[in-house]
């Protein structure tokens, strides 16, 4: 049972900006008018998001620079690609996290083995 | 006019028919038993998945306990990497929680009633699923002010021994890649994206978002790429929006 100092500090940092969030809402949103821009850019944030931590990771990277890119994260190749297409269908099939989950990780290693990737 | 809605402007005072009592909490309590099962179930993969990054059982049951964001804390997990990109973790937690805004602000009408201990308490434990059941509970005119305290706790409880779980199992795998787990974050994000999906309005937001992504992957270190995606695609999503 061991915390890093560095660890707890993001941790703290993390739960900070979370409950300004929480807070932040109740206090400070219903004084701004959130009709019109504002609120649907803040509907639209989280889907965003989402969707950019998927992307880099989904596409296979030979499609692209052909290396995992500046960042890293381009580590898809044709099985997790494959895979993917696999979660989405079962995702909005079903709209069960805990079946995507599983449909997506048996469709990698599947797809992986097939693919001797 | 919906009393609820997001655009306030003013206080609606529903104030004085508010309670907050020790059945309300137990009400909140209750119907939150079903949803914390698959919050349970959510929180034992983050457990695995923490493990596998290399969080202690301390520091991801802390984790789980003061920041209590599912999504957020995947994402956190996602970038966990020596040295910590503290600054990169930190930022895409605010960006990822920026909707729970538009959560405290849409339960105003009701909690203004509230006392400070109260609504701090209550917005502690302020989750996606608790939000829902409470918005439902008092849009149906219970009053009840302790509904959220109650369900966000019973659904603390669940994330927290989830978490606790799923972190002796991240220690029974030796090497998630063979059974294709080192894949699972991205089928977690997918298949909470679906719960995001309106209808085709966000087929540009969100194909604006993954163009950006993509291409800030390619050029930019780190993962700016989320940031810069989120913002792209939110702010193409609002330029198109009617309202």
């Amino acid at each position: 049972m061991t915390v890093d100092p560095l660890v707890l500090v993001t941790i703290i940092l993390m739960a900070v900006v979370t409950y300004a969030t929480r807070l932040g809402g109740f206090l400070l949103l219903s004084r701004l008018n959130m009709t019109g821009k504002m609120a649907a850019w803040l509907h639209y944030v989280p889907g965003a998001v989402l969707i950019s931590i998927i992307a880099p990771t989904a596409v296979p990277n030979a499609l692209l620079a052909g290396s995992r890119g500046e960042s890293g994260a381009l580590t898809a190749g044709p099985a997790e690609a494959l895979s993917a297409i696999v979660a989405i269908a079962v995702a909005a099939r079903t709209k069960n996290l805990l079946l995507t989950m599983a449909a997506g990780v048996v469709a990698v290693w599947v797809f992986r083995r097939l693919l001797g990737s | 006019m919906d009393k609820t809605g997001l655009a306030i402007g003013e206080d609606t005072s529903l104030d004085q028919r508010v309670t907050f009592t020790r059945q309300g909490l137990f009400e909140g309590a209750r119907q939150t038993v079903p949803v914390a099962l698959s919050i349970f179930a959510y929180g034992l993969v983050f457990g695995v998945l923490a493990r596998q990054a290399g969080l202690s059982t301390a520091e991801s049951l802390l984790m789980s306990g003061i920041v209590f964001a599912g999504s957020s804390q995947f994402a956190a997990i996602g970038l966990w990497v020596a040295p910590l990109p503290v600054a990169a973790i930190v930022l895409t937690t605010l960006v990822v929680n920026l909707r729970q805004l538009l959560m405290g602000a849409a339960l105003r009408p009701w909690f203004a009633a509230l006392t400070r201990p109260q609504l701090f308490l209550s917005l502690f434990v302020l989750n996606d699923e608790s939000w829902a059941l409470t918005m439902g509970s008092l849009r149906r005119g219970s009053n009840n002010g302790a509904f959220l305290l109650g369900s966000g706790l019973v659904s603390m409880m669940a994330w927290l021994s989830a978490t606790l779980v799923g972190g002796s199992l991240g220690n029974a795998l030796q090497d998630p890649g063979v059974l294709g787990l080192d894949f699972a974050f991205t089928e977690v994000f997918i298949g909470l994206l679906v719960g995001f999906w309106k209808g085709r309005s966000d087929l540009l937001p969100w194909g604006v978002a993954a163009l950006f992504a993509v291409f800030a992957a390619m050029y930019l270190p780190g993962k700016w790429y989320i940031i810069v995606g989120g913002i792209a695609g939110s702010v193409a999503g609002a330029l198109k929006s009617d309202s």
